[in-house]
């Protein structure tokens, strides 16, 4: 399980990547990728739209079950990854890369603070029963 | 495929129909060789490519597929949760009296008596059995039962004057009450489950709240375990001014030990064709009941059928008896009466079996349920480890940590054995779950060998796990591609040639 030491983690297994432009990319975990199994569909939010943290931004179905992804983050997004509508199988290759799903304008890019750490989050999934 | 589909068999000429003598009159001929009414936009240029097919090319193609199919006439079938019992043919030889069968739906209430009379008397069994003051025999389905049932929550809530807007669902729950709640335009709450299985009743007043409408709740759960909070939980809904809903997919499990009314339930749907023996996965119609506690009996869909006298009628709610809909009913859910035929059946069920048998039905899915359970968790782990009702719920996390092969490929190398699999990956709670109802109608015997099979499956995990990836072997069609099916469905035919990606 790859967990990145640049990201920050939600408790419901989103990243969130600070880019330099005071931006925020968020996407699902590798280990929530490889839990959900094949990804077949990813469904998310208009550009414009203003997301609470904790809201859900979208759904990513597989073929194993549907969840809601939530926003790690408060924003307005920005941009969504509309390469997965053709290939949702990328969230399952590269969960923190091609298989990004939103761009944000955060809020308060300080609340990216409140989130888990990579240690944090390693001991998050471990405490789950991953590994 | 091993059989290709109707389309891809016979040619051109091919035939196999006798219609007998037309003996109405031709519409078309009458109206000088147009069709009367008809758009002409609407009418077809070319004759639509129908099969064209000899008698003996139809009947042994269906006759090929009936023999690839797997019903519970031919082996166990244990699919967690959907209550597969056998379906005794005493009930399809009463649904095929000629005074059921061929009765039309529009027959006059007076041609009817029969109908009417056993709707009545099903009505009544139903709600004696459930504890329930009254029941609609329209709903053909369970989640047509919760759509219904949840219609009647906004009904009920709306005499009083209030908007609600939220239904409060656990996260054990069937996705079907998520669903029935979003379709019957309320948004939906998660409420987690505790420890023990049951929901955490803490986390229950976190989500409680003056805009809730109504909590969904299957008792037993998916998790094939008795809420032991039932009654704490029926409290503290009524309080919040809510309603509580009971979806009756697991009745099985207290079929005349328990009953929904008492526990304080205000609404029930009922399957049918799950507990009261009614034939379904593929085979069905379904029905699904839905009933009322007393007071809520002017929500529920009319025509309910009422007694006078000596004879039955049709009761559309209307106090003038002028045959207008009641005011308050949600109104008619299906086209004539419900799937009249699984009415009869259920009946025929309820009547051979009596109350005692009724409750030997319930003990005995317990019995069998928890044997199994304890032989299979010496070989899978348990998550919840207590007295199952009449299923449970096994997890196969341990034996994909340590062989790679996941409970998918154990359910599909079950096939390889002639054996249905329990549903897998259901309730979502549960890592990598295999869920086992093995129902009462199942032997000592029969169950001994579907858990040798899981534990010789178990084996050759260690010893061949590549093989159990790859399997099943012995089936018509090897492993399906889910997640092609999935992302780049092909749902239309078309001729050879013709075909579009």
């Amino acid at each position: 399980m790859r967990v990145p030491e640049d990201l920050r983690y939600s408790r419901e297994h989103e990243w969130v990547r600070l880019e330099g432009d005071g931006k925020a990319r968020v996407g699902i975990t590798d280990y929530a990728q490889s839990e959900l199994g094949d990804v077949v569909y990813v469904e998310l939010p208009e550009v414009g739209r203003h997301l609470e943290a904790g809201e859900a931004l979208g759904v990513v179905e597989s073929v194993k079950s549907v969840s809601d992804v939530y926003s790690p983050l408060s924003g307005r997004v920005l941009e969504v990854n509309g390469a997965l509508a053709e290939s949702p199988e990328k969230v399952n290759q590269d969960p923190y890369g091609e298989g990004w799903m939103i761009r944000l304008e955060p809020d308060d890019p300080a609340e990216a603070e409140k989130l888990l750490d990579a240690a944090g989050y390693r001991a998050l999934v471990e405490a789950e029963g991953g590994s | 495929m091993s059989e290709p589909l109707i389309y891809e068999l016979g040619g051109p000429g091919h035939q196999g129909a006798e219609l007998p003598p037309l003996d109405v009159p031709d519409a078309e001929e009458a109206a000088g060789g147009e069709l009367p009414g008809l758009p002409e936009g609407l009418l077809r240029k070319s004759p639509p490519l129908l099969p064209e097919v000899t008698e003996p090319e139809v009947v042994r193609h269906y006759t090929r597929l009936s023999e690839m199919n797997y019903a519970i006439d031919n082996g166990f079938y244990p699919l967690g949760s959907c209550t597969m019992k056998y379906n005794p043919k005493r009930n399809d030889a009463m649904a095929a009296l000629p005074g059921f069968r061929d009765l039309h739906p529009l027959t006059p209430e007076a041609g009817a008596q029969g109908a009417l009379e056993l709707m009545a008397r099903l009505e009544a069994a139903l709600a004696e059995i459930t504890g329930m003051a009254r029941f609609s025999l329209q709903p053909v389905a369970g989640a047509q039962g919760e759509f219904t049932g949840l219609s009647i929550v906004r009904a009920y809530h709306e005499s009083r004057g209030e908007e609600r807007t939220r239904v409060i669902v656990p996260d054990s729950a069937h996705g079907t009450n998520p669903a029935s709640a979003a379709m019957a335009g309320y948004q939906v709450v998660e409420v987690r489950s505790d420890a023990r299985g049951g929901i955490d009743v803490e986390d229950l007043d976190r989500v409680l709240g003056p805009d809730v409408a109504a909590l969904m709740l299957t008792n037993p759960n998916t998790l094939g375990l008795f809420d032991e909070r039932t009654l704490e939980i029926a409290r503290r809904v009524h309080e919040a001014g809510a309603l509580l809903y009971y979806d009756g997919a697991n009745l099985n499990a207290i079929l005349g030990l328990a009953r929904p009314g008492d526990m304080g339930f205000d609404i029930v749907h009922l399957n049918l064709h799950k507990t009261f023996s009614g034939p379904h996965g593929g085979g069905g119609p379904g029905s699904g009941p839905v009933g009322v506690a007393a007071g809520l009996e002017r929500f529920l869909p009319r025509p309910l059928v009422v007694k006078e006298g000596d004879r039955y009628r049709l009761e559309w709610g209307d106090p003038d008896g002028l045959d207008r809909p009641a005011p308050e009913s949600v109104g008619k859910v299906q086209a004539f009466w419900g799937n009249f035929a699984v009415a009869v059946r259920a009946y025929a069920y309820v009547l051979t079996l009596g109350a005692e048998g009724l409750r030997r039905v319930a003990e005995t899915s317990v019995l069998n349920a928890n044997y199994l359970m304890r032989r299979l968790a010496r070989t899978f782990e348990l998550p919840y480890d207590r007295p199952c009702m009449h299923e449970f719920v096994l997890s196969g996390e341990r034996l994909k940590k340590e062989t790679g092969v996941r409970v998918l490929d154990v359910a599909k190398r079950l096939l390889d054995y002639g054996l249905h699999p329990g549903s897998v990956y259901f309730p979502l709670i549960v890592e990598e779950a295999l869920m086992i109802e093995p129902t009462e109608t199942e032997s000592l015997a029969t169950l001994d060998a579907y858990a040798e099979a899981l534990e010789a499956i178990a084996r050759e995990a260690r010893e061949e796990p590549q093989k159990l990836r790859e399997a099943p072997f012995t089936t018509p069609v090897r492993r399906l591609d889910e997640v092609a099916a999935a992302r780049r469905p092909v749902l239309r035919w078309s001729p050879a040639g013709e075909r579009r990606a």
